[in-house]
């Protein structure tokens, strides 16, 4: 086992890991941080998507050992800080995003990512980009909405109300 | 995934040692590598990751080349190339997904040498150089077959040198599982002529068509192969394809490459 430390959604963490142990393990067993998922343990789904250092990635196809000194942000940490849903997880909500919800957590997960790096992105730029998240249950057009909602933008004329 | 050692160094010359151990594996982005382990198809005793090694990351101009680091991302070279080899950058740019973007290396890709990846195409077709810890290889030397290179164990990839060619275009035609290449083609223009490299196709893994590559240097335009034909012997056929559809994928998406160029 090894010692291993990192800052998780502003908090330094640390625990003991061994060389085989996923960020994603590491999360959920070690840091009780169940809210990224495992959907397919093989980095097709994206429900295991956080931020490392501001990328997203899939933490189930990342060692642990290899977030040594990095900053990760996960689900739980996207809320405001009063805990109140933020702007793009409220949408989800708003425009029935989800409706099992398992693989939303690496949706807005990456759908933040997005945001980041493209704050107006158009309706194929949103889907071209949840290219590596799967979704079983909304046929995406909500997931899509959503986003575009959150970064402000007029969800009248997408598909699927 | 059995279980193994991790270790980070900070350097290429403590890489290089830390692989001199028994059943020791260099370790890039991981985004092949992990979902291997994971299937227990390689069973390392100990992960060299590369992913500490400052020196590996990056892109710079040399001259009229374009250098890229072995531990820069897929992600990086999308946007970092943009300007400097827009064609190289669009192939970065389509490779699996945002995430596995921001983790997959070239450099890994290229010791892998994957026969549906996407880079060995973009190194083959520019006859780029591969830089490693102990010497320089050209690209027609580098790829010896179905994820076989020219790299000696613990030989480490630290750099590729691509000539930037005067126009050029990669066509993917994606197998819409996987997004793997069913067939890929990279062209590319120089002043002494064209190089055609096509992925996904032989099970040879990546390779160069040469009659097309000398019709085009004559005449650099889709019309120039209309006459050429790809023989399917020695192509990949599998529930996706059969050899003859790769073979006829190889013709149209070289016409295409070149219409795009």
């Amino acid at each position: 086992m090894t010692k291993v430390s990192m800052t998780v959604n502003g908090k330094a963490v640390s625990g003991e890991v061994e060389g085989r142990t996923l960020l994603v393990d590491f999360l959920r067993q070690g840091l009780g941080l169940t809210g990224t998922h495992v959907g397919c343990d093989t980095s097709q789904c994206g429900a295991c998507v956080v931020h490392v250092d501001g990328k997203a990635v899939k933490s189930c196809t990342m060692f642990a050992l290899e977030a040594e000194g990095a900053h990760v942000t996960t689900i739980e940490g996207m809320a405001n800080p009063d805990g109140s849903l933020s702007t793009l997880q409220q949408a989800f909500q708003d425009h029935h995003g989800l409706q099992c919800g398992f693989c939303t957590p690496g949706m807005i997960m990456s759908a933040a990512a997005l945001l980041a790096e493209n704050p107006r992105p158009s309706e194929a730029e949103i889907r071209e980009y949840l290219e590596g998240n799967l979704c079983r249950c909304t046929g995406y057009h909500n997931i899509v909405k959503a986003i575009m909602a959150a970064s402000g933008q007029d969800v009248s004329s997408i598909a699927a109300e | 995934m059995y279980n193994f050692e991790i270790e980070r160094p900070g350097t290429i010359e403590e890489a290089v040692a830390a692989l001199a151990a028994e059943e020791a594996q260099a370790l890039g982005g991981g985004q092949t590598l992990i979902p291997t382990l994971k299937a227990r198809l390689a069973a390392p005793a100990k992960l060299v990751s590369l992913s500490g090694i400052a020196e590996l990351k990056g892109l710079r101009r040399e001259g009229d080349r374009l250098v890229i680091g072995s531990g820069t991302t897929h992600a990086e070279v999308a946007r970092e190339a943009a300007e400097a080899y827009p064609a190289l950058a669009a192939l970065a740019g389509g490779i699996g997904d945002p995430a596995v973007r921001n983790r997959g290396t070239i450099g890994g890709s290229l010791a892998n040498n994957d026969p549906s990846a996407c880079y060995p195409a973009a190194v083959l077709a520019s006859g780029a150089t591969v830089i490693t810890s102990t010497r320089e290889i050209a690209a027609d030397d580098f790829f010896q077959g179905m994820f076989t290179t020219a790299l000696d164990d613990g030989e480490i990839i630290t750099s590729v040198s691509f000539p930037v060619p005067q126009a050029a275009s990669y066509q993917k035609f994606e197998q819409p599982a996987s997004r793997f290449a069913l067939v890929g083609v990279f062209v590319a223009k120089f002043a002494d002529g064209v190089r055609v490299a096509v992925t996904g196709a032989s099970e040879d893994g990546v390779f160069r068509w040469s009659e097309a590559e000398a019709a085009l240097s004559e005449d650099f335009s889709a019309d120039a192969i209309s006459g050429l034909s790809v023989s399917p012997e020695g192509m990949i056929g599998d529930l996706h394809g059969t050899p003859e559809y790769r073979a006829h994928l190889v013709k149209v998406l070289t016409g295409r490459a070149v219409a795009a160029a």
